[in-house]
């Protein structure tokens, strides 16, 4: 039986700021719930592929695994993409949390 | 202090001009990324969880009051006023735009630093003893061997390309605050029979993936001989050590492999052949670097005053080592505030640290590999107030080589590559025990924490150490016991299966516990108490039977 397919995002970091982005249609956002979704394995690899178009603009694309809200927008699956998300958890004021985004 | 001679500016400054223009030419777009990435790290600089982060190297972790406000500067002006010092006596800035590090490095060069090399496989920023100057038990002092092989790895062309990065370190001292031998090369300093100055040589330790110990592969080898010998450690290391695994890569690997024994036969048949190409301007270089050196001007002695209140006295008890002179105290400043990240320093108590090292202490700081700040040399009749303004600072807790004076890596609250965090452990360790009361009582301890398998804060030479492991996209903590960094070198011992993120400082709390019940009396240490009565009671008190029957559940 085929496995469970996990919903995807694209993510990587901007080459300015180097802080983390997400790829929704055709341009990069700072919100998560704005991101665009992979649902099956072809989406996957032509999501990656999009993604992968702005080599000057976003550094270290990769597609990551994501839970869906009530809403059917993104949030992270995995701990990592959390802290990615809302910053260090010892200085929140540093992270986007504290900053209200 | 080592100044910077015309040489050593117009190699920085070059440096720094090269990569501003390699910044500019990333940005436009004229260098892909690919093309762009080795040369940043090259320059210190990373892409971390949430921004770049710029290493600069503080080399043999000694800084001055010039240098320390600078770093206070572009902790203001370019980063989030404050920085990070490390297990490898280096400071980081977690929070630089691209554009801006040709400036940083700019500012680092007009007071004689640079992040070059802290990154990459090459010879890293070179450590010492942090009390190296004013330790009583040192033969003498190990910064001017450090800084000669500062100058002699730094863009040493055959050196730039190794299987893996690779660090020495320098002591001169029986007993090792260095951590020597987890370094790929430690160099002792010491005496030969006739009283001639030499080094004892140790290779192939390192922590990471693999643990190692380092073993000697010299007694004794006379002072001018140095380089030509490291050179032909490196030699065998670059033709024979592995490159097609980077976890096989490190000269651990191939020492391991290889056999002490033989690859001693192989470093040594090299030196011979090397040792006729050098003609000795090593040595007159290591003369002048010597003259950088020279010990403050001491003052007389002087009394202190009569009456000293408890907390004041609580400090010196704990944070305030002998000194060469009895009237001199080494001060070691904790950067572990309970409930602080350890090793992070805001702009404003950098300032002050330069203040009180140029006002009272001969102008001299240096980073620990614990990482702390040292005022190495203090009068002690300035200790009272010292102790003041670091007390108005929040900079004034006594608990150097106390369970709450942690090491912990940066971990996954900013590091790429970690699987775990690693601060808030620290912290909460270090409330739990602060609120228990229990520091003092506990007494001596290492709780050495890292975010991975890198081991960035040496957790296998924790008295108890840690690993932040992730386990089916869960935090998962391993405890390792009986670590011990110094010049009886231990890798910990496995504990056990490992602990939830909520469970690890219970688990902590436990192990103490088990310590404060089974020691013989209150002067027997956790690792004293750990080496006669081993792992048994401390796994009895982490894994208790029902326990362990609902974690096999
Ligand atoms: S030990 Fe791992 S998580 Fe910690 S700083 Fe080193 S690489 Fe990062």
């Amino acid at each position: 039986m085929a496995k469970k397919f996990n919903p995807k995002m694209a993510t990587g970091n901007d080459l300015l700021e180097g802080d983390v982005v997400y790829f929704s249609d055709g341009r990069w956002t700072r919100v998560i719930g704005e991101a665009e979704l992979a649902l099956s394995p072809e989406a996957e690899a032509d999501l990656l592929g999009r993604a992968s178009q702005f080599p000057n603009q976003v550094v270290g694309v990769y597609l990551t695994d994501v839970k869906l809200d009530d809403a059917g927008r993104a949030v992270p699956a995995h701990f990592r993409e959390d802290f990615r998300m809302l910053g260090p958890s010892n200085r929140p004021e540093h992270g986007r949390a504290g900053q209200g985004a | 202090m080592y100044m910077y001679d015309d040489f050593d500016a117009a190699f920085v400054r070059g440096r720094v001009a090269e990569f501003r223009d390699q910044v500019a030419r990333r940005l436009d777009g004229t260098l892909s990324e690919a093309e762009f990435l080795p040369i940043r790290l090259k320059n210190g600089l990373y892409l971390q969880l949430h921004a770049y982060m710029l290493r600069i190297a503080v080399p043999y972790g000694t800084l001055d009051s010039r240098k320390m406000r600078q770093l206070a500067y572009i902790a203001d002006r370019w980063d989030k006023g404050y920085g990070h010092f490390t297990t490898r006596t280096n400071i980081q800035f977690n929070w630089p735009k691209l554009k801006d590090v040709p400036d940083i490095l700019d500012a680092l060069a007009d007071v004689d630093m640079h992040a070059i090399q802290t990154s990459g496989n090459c010879i890293r920023n070179v450590t010492a003893d942090h009390f190296a100057g004013a330790a009583a038990d040192e033969i003498e002092d190990p910064r001017p061997t450090a800084e000669l092989l500062r100058q002699w790895s730094t863009d040493h062309p055959e050196f730039a390309w190794l299987g893996r990065k690779f660090k020495i370190a320098v002591i001169a001292s029986e007993h090792d605050r260095a951590v020597l031998k987890s370094h790929d090369i430690g160099v002792r300093i010491v005496r030969g029979v006739a009283d001639e100055p030499g080094y004892e040589i140790f290779v192939g330790g390192g922590l990471g993936r693999t643990p190692m110990v380092a073993k000697q592969i010299r007694s004794f080898l006379p002072k001018a001989h140095l380089l030509p010998y490291l050179e032909s450690i490196l030699q065998v290391y670059n033709l024979q050590g592995r490159r097609d695994n980077k976890y096989k890569a490190r000269i651990k690997i191939l020492v391991h492999e290889t056999g002490i024994d033989r690859f001693r036969e192989l470093v040594e048949t090299r030196f011979q052949e090397k040792l006729p190409q050098f003609n000795g301007v090593n040595q007159k270089i290591l003369r002048r670097i010597e003259g950088s050196f020279v010990p403050p001007a001491f003052e007389a002695a002087q009394p202190m005053p009569p009456v000293l209140g408890a907390g004041l006295q609580s400090w010196i008890d704990t944070n305030v080592a002998a000194h060469r002179l009895d009237h001199y105290g080494i001060v070691t400043v904790s950067l572990k505030g309970i409930g602080e990240t350890p090793g992070d320093a805001s702009s404003d108590q950098m300032r002050l640290l330069a203040d009180l090292a140029e006002e009272y202490a001969h102008d001299e700081l240096r980073v620990s590999h614990e990482q702390n700040i040292v005022l190495p040399h203090v009068p002690r009749r300035h200790l009272p107030a010292i102790y003041d303004r670091l007390k108005a600072a929040g900079l004034a807790t006594a608990n150097i080589g106390l369970i709450s004076d942690i090491i912990a890596c940066p971990g996954m609250d900013y590091c790429a590559l970690a699987t775990a965090r690693s601060i808030p452990v620290a912290q909460q360790i270090a409330e739990r025990f602060h609120e228990l009361g229990l520091e003092h009582e506990i007494g001596p301890m290492k709780i050495k924490i890292s975010g991975c398998i890198n081991a960035c804060g040496h957790h296998h030479v924790g008295h108890i150490g840690i690993l932040g492991l992730d386990r089916a996209g869960v935090e998962n903590y391993q405890i390792t016991l009986g670590g011990d960094g110094t010049e009886t070198t231990v890798i910990g011992e496995r504990a056990g299966p490992g602990f939830s993120y909520d469970e690890i400082v219970p688990a902590i709390e436990r192990i103490v516990s088990a310590y404060l019940d089974v020691r013989t009396d209150p002067e027997e240490t956790f690792i004293e108490c750990f080496r006669r009565v081993g792992m048994t009671p401390f796994k009895e008190a982490l894994y208790p039977p029902e326990e362990a029957r609902s974690n096999a559940a």
